[in-house]
C-alpha cells in the first residue's frame, strides 16, 4: 500500500506568529489512519500552538492543512470538531455544574423538532453507550463537579468519541491521573487505534511515548526537527533531538566567586506538596531546581517567599532564623520571587511600566512612608529601564502592550529594586523568544556577580545546565538528586525527575 | 488617515467625556436662555454636590474592582443619627457632625472587613448593608423624619461662603482629597494595583485586605458626610433620604471612564461624569421635559459613555 494515501492529515509549512515571538516556523506534520503519533518538544517548542491551529483555536499566518487529501481551513473550534478533529485539553474545559450527559452534548442538544425542548432521556442513553465503549460506568446524571480528575478525563474522551472524530488530540492526558487509570486510558487508546482512528499524543513522559506511539515528531523553538518510527529511536536520540543546540553560545555562564550562605532551608514541608526539603544558597551561586510539572517546585519556592505558608521546617537568612508568613515578610527578609506566570501573577498589565517597576519597593520613594515622591520614583524607574534594557516607548507606556521579553525585564526590574539577597526565578524564560532569553541570562549572571544568591526553576534542561552551579531535582515533592556542575548529565537528571534516586537509574 | 486626523481622533477619545460635557453646555446655552447664568450654574453644582461626594468614594471602590451599593442607605443612617443630635440648644455643632461621620465610617469598615476577611463578593456585602442600614434608619426614627434642627446645623447645607453655597465647597474639598489620596499616595497606588491584578499586588507585598477595607471605609465616610450635608440642606433627617443615590453615583463613575473591571479610573473623570448628569437633568428641566423622559435619556447616556470608553481601548 502506498503510505501517502494513508495520511489522514497533513499540515504543510504552517507558520504562526505572536507579537514578538515566532511560535511556529514552517512546521510540517503528518498523521496516518490507525496510528498513535507522539508529539514532543520542550515547553515553548510549539506543540500546543500547532495543536491549537489544528483544533481551530488559532488561525495560521500561512501554510496548508489537508484533511483526507482535501485542503481545509478551520475558522473555529466548532468547525474543526465537525470535520472530525477533537482535542482533549490539558486543562479540562467542562461546565462543572452540569451533568455528564449535558456536558457531552453541550451545544448540539437533540431537541423535539420545532420546540427547543431537549430530549434528555435519549441523550442520557447515548451518553451511556459512548461511555460503555471506553468501558466506563460513570452515571450520565452525575454533575461534573462530583467526578475525579480521571473521570473527567474519561468524559472528555467520551465527548471526543461522540463527535465521531477521526483524529483525537490528547495533550498530557496522564498529568493528573493515577497509574490504574493510566492503564485504562492506554487500553482505550489501543482500541481507538485498532478501529482506525488517529491519535496525536502530547507528553513529556518518555516511557509512555515509547509504550504507546508508532511514530514521534519532535519540535524545537517553533521548528520542525524530525519524524521517526518509535521502534528506531532511543531515549538518548529523543533528548538530543529536543535539545540540540550549542549550549555555550546562549548561556553566558561566568565563574563567580561563591561566598557565604545566604539562604538555608531545613526540613521544609507542606501537606501534599513537598516533604523534608533541605537546601542552601550561597552568594554568587545559581541553584537550579529541575523536575516535571506538578513535582512541587513552584509550591516550594512560593513557601520560601511567603506566598504560601509551609507546615513545618525552618528558613534562615544569612544565618538568622526568620518567620515568613506572607510576601511582605519575604520581601523584608531580602527574598524576591519572579513568578512563572507573568500575566497572571507578576504584572498589573493595565498600569504603566513605571508603576510596575516600583510597586514592590514603593515605600522607598515616599515622604513619611505615604506620600509619593514622584521625582525619586521616576529616577528609579528610568535607571532600571536603562540598566535592564527594557525596550519601551516611555516609562508611562502600559505594560500590557510590551512583548513578553520586555514584560519579563519589567518584572525583574521590580524585584531588583527591592535589593534582594536571594532572587528566586520560576521559569524565567517561558514564552520568550531566543533573543530576549539570552539577554535575560546575561542579567541573571550579572545579578549573581553582585553577590546575590539565585534559585532558578526551569523545565528546560539546557537552560539549567547552561546557567546553574548546582541542580536539585524534585520528584513528587521530594529531592531525588543533587548535581554539581561537574556531574551534570541529561539522562541522570531526567531519571531523577522521573522518580529514580540519583545513581539508581541504569540507562 | 492623515497624522493630524489621527491625532484629532485620539484627542477626541482621550477627552471624549469632557468634550461631551462642553458640547452639552454649548447646546443648552443656545436653546435655553436661562442656562448660562451664574445663578443656574451654582444651582447645578449644588444639586450635584451630594451625588458627587458619594461618587468620589465610589471611584476608589470601583478601581479596586469592587462596588458599593450601600452608600444611599449609609447616607440616610448618618443623616438621621446626626440630625437627632442637632436640635436647638442641645449639643454643640461638632457633636452631630463627628457622630454622623463615625456612623458612615463604621458602616464602611464593616463592608470592608467582610469583603476582605471573609471573601464575600462586594456586590453581596454592600447589598446586605444597603438593606440593613435602611432598616436601621427606619427603626431609629420610627419611620418619621427628624425635624426642628438648629440654625447652625442648617447652615452646613443651606449656607453660603463668599456667595458660594457651602455644599459646593465641601464637594470640591472632597474631590481634592480624593485626587490627593488616589494619585499622590502609596495607598492610591495600591488601590490601582489591586484592581489591575490582585495576585500580583499581593505578591509584591501589598496588604490587600487593608487596602480593600480602606476603600470601603472611605466610601462610607464620604456617604456619612453627604448625609449630614443633605439633611441640613432639606432641614430634616428623613429616613428615606438618598434612596437610589448609589445608582447615580455608580453611573457618574462609569460615565467618567472608570472601568467596572477595576484598575483604571480617575477622580477627574468622575467629577465630569457627575457634572454631565447634573447638567443634563438641569437642561431637561429648563426645557420642561418630564422627569420620565429624563430617566430614559440618562440610561442611554450611561451606555453611550461606556461604548465610547471601549472604543478608546
Amino acid at each position: 500500500m502506498d503510505l501517502a494515501t494513508d495520511d489522514v492529515l497533513q499540515m504543510k509549512n504552517v507558520r504562526k506568529e505572536f507579537p514578538g515571538v515566532v511560535a511556529l516556523d514552517n512546521v510540517s506534520f503528518e498523521v496516518r489512519r490507525g496510528e498513535v503519533h507522539g508529539l514532543m518538544g520542550e515547553n515553548g517548542a510549539g506543540k500546543s500552538t500547532l495543536m491549537k491551529v489544528l483544533a481551530g483555536i488559532y488561525q495560521p499566518d500561512s501554510g496548508d492543512i489537508l484533511l483526507r487529501g482535501e485542503k481545509v481551513r478551520f475558522q473555529s473550534p466548532r468547525d474543526s470538531l465537525q470535520k472530525g478533529i477533537a482535542m482533549i485539553h490539558q486543562e479540562l474545559n467542562s461546565v462543572l455544574d452540569m451533568t455528564v450527559a449535558e456536558n457531552i452534548f453541550l451545544g448540539r442538544e437533540l431537541t423535539v423538532p420545532g420546540t427547543g425542548i431537549v430530549k434528555r432521556r435519549l441523550l442520557k442513553e447515548m451518553t451511556r453507550e459512548i461511555l460503555q465503549q471506553i468501558r466506563s460506568d460513570i452515571d450520565p446524571n452525575r454533575k461534573l463537579r462530583s467526578l475525579s480528575v480521571a473521570e473527567m478525563q474519561m468524559v472528555e474522551i467520551a465527548k471526543a468519541l461522540s463527535y465521531q472524530s477521526d483524529i483525537i488530540i490528547m495533550d498530557e492526558p496522564t498529568s493528573a491521573i493515577t497509574d490504574r487509570e493510566v492503564n485504562i486510558l492506554f487500553g482505550v487508546i489501543e482500541e481507538l487505534k485498532a478501529s482506525g482512528k488517529a491519535i496525536i499524543y502530547i507528553s513529556h513522559k518518555m516511557d509512555e511515548l515509547f509504550r504507546l506511539t508508532d511514530r514521534i515528531t519532535v519540535l524545537r523553538d517553533g521548528q520542525y526537527i524530525a519524524t521517526r518510527d518509535t521502534s528506531e529511536l532511543t531515549q538518548r536520540d529523543l533528548i538530543q533531538m529536543m535539545v540540540g543546540r550549542d549550549l555555550t553560545q546562549i548561556y553566558p555562564k561566568e565563574d563567580i566567586e561563591i561566598r557565604d550562605v545566604l539562604l538555608e532551608v531545613k526540613n521544609l514541608s507542606r501537606h501534599n506538596e513537598f516533604r523534608n526539603i533541605n537546601l542552601q544558597v550561597r552568594g554568587g551561586e545559581i541553584v537550579g531546581i529541575a523536575g516535571l510539572m506538578g513535582a512541587g517546585r513552584t509550591e516550594l519556592v512560593e513557601s520560601i517567599f511567603g506566598a504560601r505558608r509551609a507546615d513545618t521546617g525552618e528558613i534562615r537568612v544569612k544565618g538568622k532564623p526568620v518567620t515568613i508568613r506572607n510576601p511582605k515578610d519575604g520581601i523584608r527578609n531580602g527574598i524576591a520571587l519572579v513568578t512563572e506566570d507573568r500575566k497572571l501573577l507578576g504584572l498589573n498589565l493595565k498600569a504603566s511600566v513605571k508603576d510596575n517597576i516600583v510597586i514592590a519597593n514603593l515605600s522607598a520613594y515616599t515622604y513619611l512612608r505615604q506620600i509619593i515622591n514622584f521625582k525619586a520614583e521616576k529616577a528609579a524607574a528610568d535607571e532600571k529601564i536603562e540598566q535592564m534594557n527594557v525596550k519601551t516607548p516611555s516609562r508611562n507606556t502600559i505594560v500590557g502592550t510590551l512583548s513578553g521579553g520586555n514584560q519579563q525585564k519589567v518584572v525583574l526590574s521590580n524585584w531588583m529594586l527591592t535589593n534582594p539577597d536571594v532572587l528566586i526565578l520560576d521559569e524565567p524564560t517561558r514564552g520568550i523568544d531566543i533573543g530576549a532569553k539570552s539577554e535575560i541570562y546575561k542579567m541573571i549572571s550579572r545579578i549573581a556577580k553582585e553577590g546575590r544568591g539565585i534559585i532558578m526553576i526551569s523545565s528546560e534542561m539546557p537552560e539549567l545546565f547552561g546557567m546553574c552551579d548546582r541542580i536539585l531535582v524534585l520528584y513528587q515533592g521530594e529531592i531525588t538528586g543533587e548535581f554539581s556542575r561537574a556531574e551534570f548529565d541529561q539522562n541522570q537528571v531526567m531519571a531523577c525527575a522521573s522518580g529514580f534516586r540519583k545513581g539508581e537509574a541504569v540507562i | 488617515m492623515s497624522i493630524r486626523k489621527q491625532k484629532l481622533s485620539s484627542v477626541f477619545f482621550k477627552y471624549g467625556v469632557f468634550i461631551g460635557l462642553v458640547i452639552l453646555c454649548l447646546v443648552l446655552t443656545f436653546i435655553t436662555p436661562n442656562f448660562l447664568t451664574a445663578q443656574n450654574i451654582l444651582n447645578i453644582l449644588r444639586q450635584v454636590s451630594i451625588i458627587g461626594m458619594l461618587a468620589v468614594g465610589m471611584t476608589f471602590v470601583i478601581i479596586t474592582g469592587g462596588i458599593d451599593l450601600s452608600v444611599g442607605s449609609i447616607l440616610a443612617l448618618s443623616a438621621v443619627v446626626a440630625t437627632s443630635l442637632a436640635h436647638p440648644d442641645t449639643y454643640p455643632l461638632i457633636v452631630p457632625i463627628v457622630v454622623g461621620l463615625l456612623v458612615g465610617l463604621g458602616c464602611g469598615v464593616i463592608n470592608g472587613v467582610v469583603v476582605s476577611r471573609w471573601k464575600v463578593a462586594p456586590f453581596i456585602v454592600t447589598l446586605g448593608m444597603m438593606t440593613a442600614a435602611r432598616g436601621l434608619t427606619m427603626v431609629y426614627t420610627n419611620g418619621r423624619p427628624v425635624i426642628n434642627l438648629s440654625d447652625k446645623y442648617n447652615f452646613i447645607g443651606g449656607g453660603y461662603v463668599l456667595d458660594i453655597p457651602l455644599p459646593i465647597i465641601i464637594f470640591v474639598g472632597i474631590a481634592l482629597i480624593g485626587v490627593f489620596l488616589l494619585n499622590f499616595t502609596k495607598f492610591g497606588r495600591h488601590v490601582y494595583s489591586i484592581g489591575g491584578n490582585e495576585s500580583a499586588a499581593r505578591l509584591s507585598g501589598v496588604n490587600v485586605g487593608w487596602v480593600q477595607t480602606g476603600v470601603f471605609a472611605l466610601s462610607g465616610l464620604f456617604a456619612g458626610l453627604a448625609g449630614i450635608v443633605l439633611s441640613s440642606r432639606v432641614m430634616a433627617g428623613s429616613p428615606v433620604l438618598g434612596q437610589g443615590y448609589e445608582l447615580d453615583a455608580i453611573a457618574s463613575v462609569v460615565i467618567g471612564g472608570t472601568s467596572l473591571m477595576g484598575g483604571v479610573g480617575k477622580i477627574g473623570g468622575t467629577v465630569i461624569g457627575v457634572l454631565i448628569i447634573g447638567v443634563m437633568n438641569n437642561g431637561l428641566d429648563l426645557m420642561n421635559v418630564s422627569s420620565y423622559y429624563q430617566q430614559i435619556i440618562k440610561g442611554i447616556i450611561i451606555i453611550l459613555a461606556v461604548l465610547l470608553d471601549k472604543k478608546k481601548s
